[in-house]
């Protein structure tokens, strides 16, 4: 499995393998001693089964609601959210509204088309790991992911805004 | 004008860092073409038809004679010695070399420039009324808002990859709206509430493109700390809920129709009730603060020179006219607003050589406090001149070819770059512009006929904004040929209205007949005090087609 980058820049292994959706009808199919991340309504609709199993977190489409986490966020110890295309922006608005709205506070990763000039954007909107795209030179995501020393605005990052820090 | 501190400083120079670094690695293979696209077009890069296109931003249209000099070097260095004014109030190089644009950025940060986001499926440039600050009808400056969204808007984190692009644009006039808010992704009107508090009208919406609307309004009234979290908000139901399935319906406009007005405003206050006091709702301070930099120029005590300009005028006729169409009423008495018209037949609308941004800048120092303002009908004011000066500006204006006396004429047109430079476009409108002017040389002929707004596009993105020209023309292609839709009535005051399609399209050739027919029309069946509009809407679109197709 390719590593992840942490937020910090520094890379690490990857202990997550994410499982697709099953075909209608099929059950999911969930290797033993793995840890997985599974499509969050499947997780949502079995939640007796899953909850408390840390071994088990869940995956967001672009197109998926975070709303249907909303009051269990702080049950999974890892959500990640998908970027079927790098220019598809849902997932950062998503991010936002589990950090922000929903108090999520376990790892927030982004998986799917994760290249390296979007890792800075990711990071303001509070994801805090990025499973690179394997062809992308994951050496130079530290950089990317710093590129500039603050924002203008408030997000996940920090909640106050250029104008009030300049006023401080 | 606005002034970067070292936070302002800092971000401009880690953009052109992050620029460069990016050219790099697509030069090097690193990024593949579709990758490096978003990339390049949030740093104003096209690659166009014969060379790649670089679209400099002007916030709202402001600009220092310093800035103006040193555009006019780069367009002496990096390109081949012109610039266009767009009609978004920005700047448009036509022939920069890609691996240059990083040099060339770095430039333009030295003089508190940049190109961010002036593409791209992002929040754009936020435009305003070109006369803002400086004319009596309105409630209060709009340029402190707009630079407040523009630092708001300036690489939002969320904001990168919305489904398409978006425009904000800001006015405060009651009786004029310049900025065309209308037909605006969000339009934005500066409002008093009956208890007397200043806040915005919003509306969301509009736009012009393949499916023009006029944006509805869909909260009356917005106080003013509340700008950003309530902006924070259409963005974050726009971002999520607008279509991402097809590039032509995936506009906010389509969306707010999709959910109806109603619907998508009841969607905004929701999102909007979780994060109105979060702390990115403004404070008194950081709107005071920006106001800070919007500060009147220091105008000398003066009476209007009435008597003194009378008889100039008197004296000279050339001048007589150019004060009347070219000069407006200023807030101060002594002062005027001049507009130097960039339309000079021959010359495609909104083209300036580096000589004449120089020239620009240095009547800008001269007789307006060294500042200046484009304008989205592509020509330039210069917006504090005394009135007792006004003779001498004129004659120094007439050589440069700035004094043609025709704003909002009939052939002040507004014109995108078209067919001859743009990728996208259908159809050349730059050569049926000056076919028209060409038609219309007359000036008297001209006043006589009064404000007529004529709007070119070379294809339906509406660069040109024919939609909202009182006529509009749209170049569309046939089978391979290029041909002109006409259409009828359209405007962007505030009585904003689309405008009619006249009929089946017209071949090059034909169109300076075809406006001069329509222009017949109104002649023949005007009242009085009726301008093209005006008898437009009395008589009707028929009698148009009566003649035209006659």
């Amino acid at each position: 499995m390719p590593d992840v980058i942490f937020r910090d820049g520094s890379i690490r292994q990857n202990q997550w393998n994410v499982i697709s959706r099953p075909e209608s009808g099929e059950a999911l199919d969930i290797p033993a001693q793995r840890r997985v991340l599974i499509p969050a309504d499947l997780w949502v609709a079995n939640r007796d089964q899953y909850a408390g199993n840390e071994d088990v977190g869940v995956w967001l489409d672009s197109h998926d609601e975070p709303e249907i986490l909303a009051e269990y966020v702080n049950d999974l110890s890892m959500i990640a959210v998908n970027f079927p295309k790098f220019s598809d922006g849902r997932g950062y608005s998503t991010a936002r509204l589990l950090r922000e709205r929903f108090g999520y506070k376990n790892e927030l990763r982004a998986i799917g088309d994760v290249l390296l000039d979007q890792l800075q954007f990711m990071k303001r909107c509070g994801f805090d790991t990025y499973e690179l795209r394997p062809d992308k030179d994951i050496r130079k995501a530290a950089r990317c992911l710093n590129f500039f020393s603050q924002g203008y605005q408030a997000a996940t990052d920090t909640d106050l805004p250029l104008f009030r820090r300049r006023a401080s | 004008m606005y002034v970067y501190d070292e936070h302002d400083r800092q971000m401009a120079a880690e953009r052109v860092a992050q620029f460069r670094d990016q050219t790099a690695r697509a030069l090097a293979g690193e990024l593949a073409e579709d990758e490096f696209l978003p990339l390049r077009l949030q740093n104003g890069l096209y690659v166009q038809r014969l060379a790649p296109m670089l679209r400099i931003c002007v916030p709202y249209g402001m600009l220092r004679s310093a800035q103006l000099r040193r555009l006019a070097r780069i367009t002496r260095d990096y390109d081949k010695g012109y610039a266009h004014f767009t009609t978004r109030q920005n700047i448009q190089l036509n022939w920069p070399n890609l691996e240059d644009v990083p040099d060339i950025l770095a430039e333009l940060a030295e003089v508190e420039m940049h190109s961010n986001q002036t593409s791209g499926n992002c929040i754009r440039n936020t435009t305003t009324d070109q006369f803002s600050g400086v004319q009596s009808d309105e409630l209060t400056d709009p340029r402190p808002y707009c630079e407040i969204i523009r630092q708001w808007s300036t690489f939002h984190p969320e904001f990168a990859y919305l489904p398409r692009k978006f425009k904000v644009a800001v006015n405060a006039s009651e009786k004029t709206d310049r900025a065309a808010i209308q037909v605006h992704d969000i339009g934005l009107q500066i409002v008093r509430n009956d208890a007397g508090e200043l806040g915005f009208r919003v509306h969301v919406g509009g736009g012009l493109g393949r499916t023009p609307m006029v944006a509805p309004v869909i909260r009356e009234f917005l106080p003013e700390l509340d700008l950003l979290t309530y902006l924070e908000s259409v963005l974050r139901v726009y971002n999520r809920y607008g279509r991402r399935d097809n590039k032509f319906k995936a506009r906010i406009k389509i969306l707010v129709k999709a959910l109806t007005p109603e619907g998508f405003a009841e969607k905004v206050e929701a999102e909007w009730a979780h994060t109105k006091d979060s702390p990115s709702r403004l404070t008194p301070e950081a709107i005071d603060r920006i106001k800070t930099y919007f500060t009147e120029p220091a105008y000398v005590s003066l009476d209007n020179a009435t008597e003194l300009l009378a008889q100039q005028r008197f004296e000279n006729r050339g001048f007589d006219q150019w004060l009347k169409y070219n000069v407006d009423v200023h807030k101060k008495p002594g002062y005027a607003i001049v507009s130097l018209t960039m339309k000079e037949t021959g010359t495609p609308p909104g083209d300036v050589t580096d000589r004449q941004l120089e020239q620009i800048a240095d009547l800008a120092d001269e007789y307006s406090f060294g500042e200046v303002r484009v304008t989205h009908e592509q020509n330039v004011v210069l917006a504090d001149v005394r009135q007792d000066q006004l003779l001498e500006l004129w004659e120094q204006l007439g050589p440069m070819g700035f004094a043609t006396a025709n704003l909002n004429m009939l052939t002040d047109i507004i014109c995108c770059p078209g067919g001859d430079f743009c990728a996208l476009a259908n159809a050349k409108s730059i050569p049926v512009a000056e076919a028209i002017q060409r038609r219309f040389d007359n000036l008297d002929f001209l006043y006589d006929l009064g404000e007529i707004d004529l709007n070119i596009s070379g294809c339906m993105n509406a660069c040109g904004h024919h939609h909202v020209g009182n006529i509009g023309v749209l170049g569309v292609d046939k089978k391979g040929q290029e041909f002109y839709q006409v259409s009828l009535g359209g405007t962007s005051q505030h009585d904003a209205t689309i405008g009619k399609i006249l009929g089946p399209s017209f071949a090059q050739d034909d169109m300076p007949d075809v406006i001069a027919k329509i222009i017949d029309v109104y002649v023949n069946k005007r009242t009085e005090e009726e301008s093209f509009l005006d008898t437009y809407r009395r008589v009707g679109i028929d009698a148009f087609k009566e003649r035209v197709y006659a």
